[in-house]
């Protein structure tokens, strides 16, 4: 098991060394000189070469390459040229917001879109399994969006049951000691700002997490169905085993691995998503952080940003491939 | 099977030939031999046809059997009509703006009411089934077209291709869609056919997979060992022999992905890095509705109702699709 891990996380370095090559690449990418875009076309000529000094835009490619990855290495991500702070300081506010936020939504759609796949396979064709593989589809086919601004019309500001934006009321204070709010505020106590936090999460997550939970639903169904099918349930039923013991202690574990291996690729989808929900949300986390770098065209934190939502990406795959081992004693890894 | 066919052949070889024999006994042997040749692979051909023909039937019928599928037909049938006839069906101009009907509820005269600018919102949307439809079929053909080419190369030749190819694929699948697509974009610069470009770069990895998997199956079969037996050209080999047997599974690929690049599409044209205004586009049109969300909020909804049935539309004949080629996944 530690040889395969072990293993696993070598692997990763060469698709690490290839995300920062392309995330190094993509301003040169860019038609034009990079410094007079970040700058815009009226800044200065003194600016323009203080700046590609600065990035060591004047020597060559591989030179300045190797620079930035012996940066990334030491934990230094740049500085933004918007607000000239560190990105990697920045980042240590954000990204736990965003983690947050993901957490939250992949929780909300494994709770609800599991036990609704797993009815819907044990009562095929009934009518909860046409509304809830409906509700799925449309769920799968909505613009999450849409569904955020929707959301926040109605049960914002329509019935005003949930605050429309930000992690926390402005009146409300709470030390930070990890930047994850509920477990700062569990940490000092302060139940006040536990509540509110979970409350400004409602939203944001229940949009977030929708394609997920559609996704899972349809997954585990799928999966239990063809569980269901085979002779070692048939023979659990026949030694008489309780529908409940068959379906949760035989179909269920079997037909984990598909469905864990969906929500893995979910949560990469969500790292992706937040950027829509985060802005609609006016959420600080490392989606908006992004978003509005990419407008404002302020590489070093796009660069910065990319860089670890995808590390994120891949550490959640791998952590899937460990789980597989854990559901499924079938599966060694040597 | 071979082996069949085979046997197939000498019965009937030797039934004719006894036939014949007994006709004209007078007539050259290698003659007989030849007509009965020429008589045998036309019989066989037109079976292949037939077999074919009822094939494509099969499926034809599978997927008219099926409810659900024909659902999604029509709603693309419509969607389609509404593209097309967009100038005869728009009761108004999708741009001109109108001040003094700005932000009008949905009335008789306006049937989905009129934005901030007083531009009715039904035209937009007719006028916005063009862009959605032609975003969807264009990025997913591009991304077929170089994707599959990937696939096919790696597939095929194997060995170090492949793995450069899979490992770069692997690269490209190491980004979140949505953030690399916005990445993409970041380096294009905000146009609807770059936001086209992009989404056909992040969805190409599928393609090439789909079609690298379902080349490495069909190669070792023994029609391709055959045509490379007779010396067929490698082009040949993968038009000809390998390309066709792997279409079932890029079809369904490629219309469930149409409906994914309309989503995303809209997404990026609402983060403001595609269609730009005035260009009646869906995610467009929701985005310059936020900020009057409050007041109006038919402005956003109507936009994203039709997103919703349009992709709702190629989701389902994409699952009814999957179900006519392959009944062994359905459940």
């Amino acid at each position: 098991m530690l040889n395969y891990i072990l293993r696993r996380l070598l692997l990763l370095i060469p698709i690490a060394i290839g995300v920062s090559i392309a995330v190094f690449l993509m301003i040169h990418f860019i038609p034009g000189d990079p410094a007079k875009i970040m700058l815009g076309e009226r800044a200065n000529k003194e600016s323009i070469e203080r700046l590609r000094e600065e990035m060591g835009l004047n020597e060559p490619l591989y030179i300045q390459y190797f620079k930035f990855a012996g940066k990334i290495v030491k934990g230094d991500l740049g500085r933004s040229i918007m607000s000239k702070n560190k990105v990697i300081e920045e980042l240590k506010e954000r990204y736990p917001a965003t983690i947050e936020l993901s957490l939250f939504a992949i929780s909300i759609s494994i709770i609800i879109g599991i036990p609704a796949g797993i009815i819907s396979a044990t009562k095929r064709y009934s009518f909860f399994d046409y509304f809830s593989m409906s509700g799925a589809l449309i769920g799968v086919s909505m613009p999450i969006f849409w569904l955020g601004l929707m959301a926040i019309w109605l049960f914002a500001f329509k019935l005003g049951w949930f605050p429309p934006s930000s992690r926390l009321d402005a009146t409300i204070e709470l030390t930070s000691i990890t930047n994850f709010n509920i477990i700062d505020s569990i940490l000092t106590k302060n139940w006040l700002a536990f509540r509110n936090t979970l409350w400004h999460l409602v939203l944001p997550g229940i949009s977030l997490g929708t394609i997920p939970m559609a996704i899972i639903a349809r997954m585990t169904r799928s999966s239990m169905l063809e569980v269901m099918g085979k002779d070692y349930i048939k023979t659990a039923y026949a030694k008489g085993l309780k529908e409940k013991a068959v379906i949760y202690k035989h179909a269920l574990r079997n037909a984990l691995i598909p469905i864990i291996t969906v929500i893995g690729l979910q949560f990469g989808t969500l790292l992706g998503g937040a950027v829509m929900t985060e802005t609609i949300f006016s959420w600080p986390g490392v989606g908006k952080y992004s978003f509005d770098a990419i407008m404002a065209r302020d590489f070093p934190v796009v660069q910065g940003t990319i860089l670890i939502l995808s590390v994120t990406f891949v550490l959640v795959n791998l952590i899937v491939d460990l789980l597989y081992g854990m559901v499924d004693p079938k599966i060694h890894y040597s | 099977m071979e082996w069949l066919i085979q046997k197939y052949i000498i019965v009937k070889i030797n039934a004719r030939g006894k036939e014949k024999e007994e006709v004209k006994v007078h007539e050259n042997k290698k003659d007989i031999e030849d007509e009965i040749e020429n008589e045998i692979i036309h019989e066989i051909n037109e079976e292949i046809e037939e077999a074919e023909e009822s094939f494509l039937k099969e499926i034809l019928k599978r997927l008219y059997k099926n409810k659900s599928a024909m659902f999604g037909v029509g709603i693309l049938i419509i969607l389609i009509i509404s593209a097309i006839f967009a100038s005869l069906l728009a009761p108004y101009d999708p741009i001109d703006s109108n001040i003094l009907q700005r932000l009008q509820g949905p009335t008789l005269k306006h049937w989905l009411g009129t934005d901030d600018l007083g531009r009715d919102i039904l035209s937009r949307i007719i006028y916005g089934s063009r862009i959605s439809l032609q975003v969807g079929v264009i990025s997913v053909s591009i991304s077929l077209v170089f994707g599959g080419m990937a696939g096919v190369l790696a597939g095929y030749y194997g060995g170090k291709i492949d793995m450069f190819i899979m490992r770069f694929i692997d690269i490209m699948l190491a980004f979140p869609s949505v953030l690399l697509a916005i990445g993409i974009m970041a380096v294009l610069g905000p146009k609807l056919s770059n936001a086209m470009i992009a989404i056909s770069i992040v969805n190409m990895p599928r393609f090439a997979r789909i079609v690298r998997a379902s080349v490495l199956m069909v190669k070792s079969e023994e029609y391709v060992v055959a045509a490379e037996a007779i010396g067929a050209t490698d082009f040949q080999i993968v038009f000809k022999y390998i390309l066709p047997n792997c279409l079932a599974p890029v079809i369904v690929q490629s219309t469930l992905s149409i409906a994914s690049a309309i989503l995303e599409a809209a997404g990026l044209s609402f983060l403001g890095l595609g269609a730009q205004p005035p260009t009646p586009e869906w995610g467009a049109m929701l985005s310059e509705g936020r900020s009057a969300l409050q007041i109006a909020p038919w402005v956003v909804a109507f936009p994203g109702i039709a997103i919703m049935i349009t992709v709702v539309g190629f989701n389902l004949l994409g699952d009814g699709l999957r179900d006519a080629l392959d009944p062994k996944m359905k459940q």
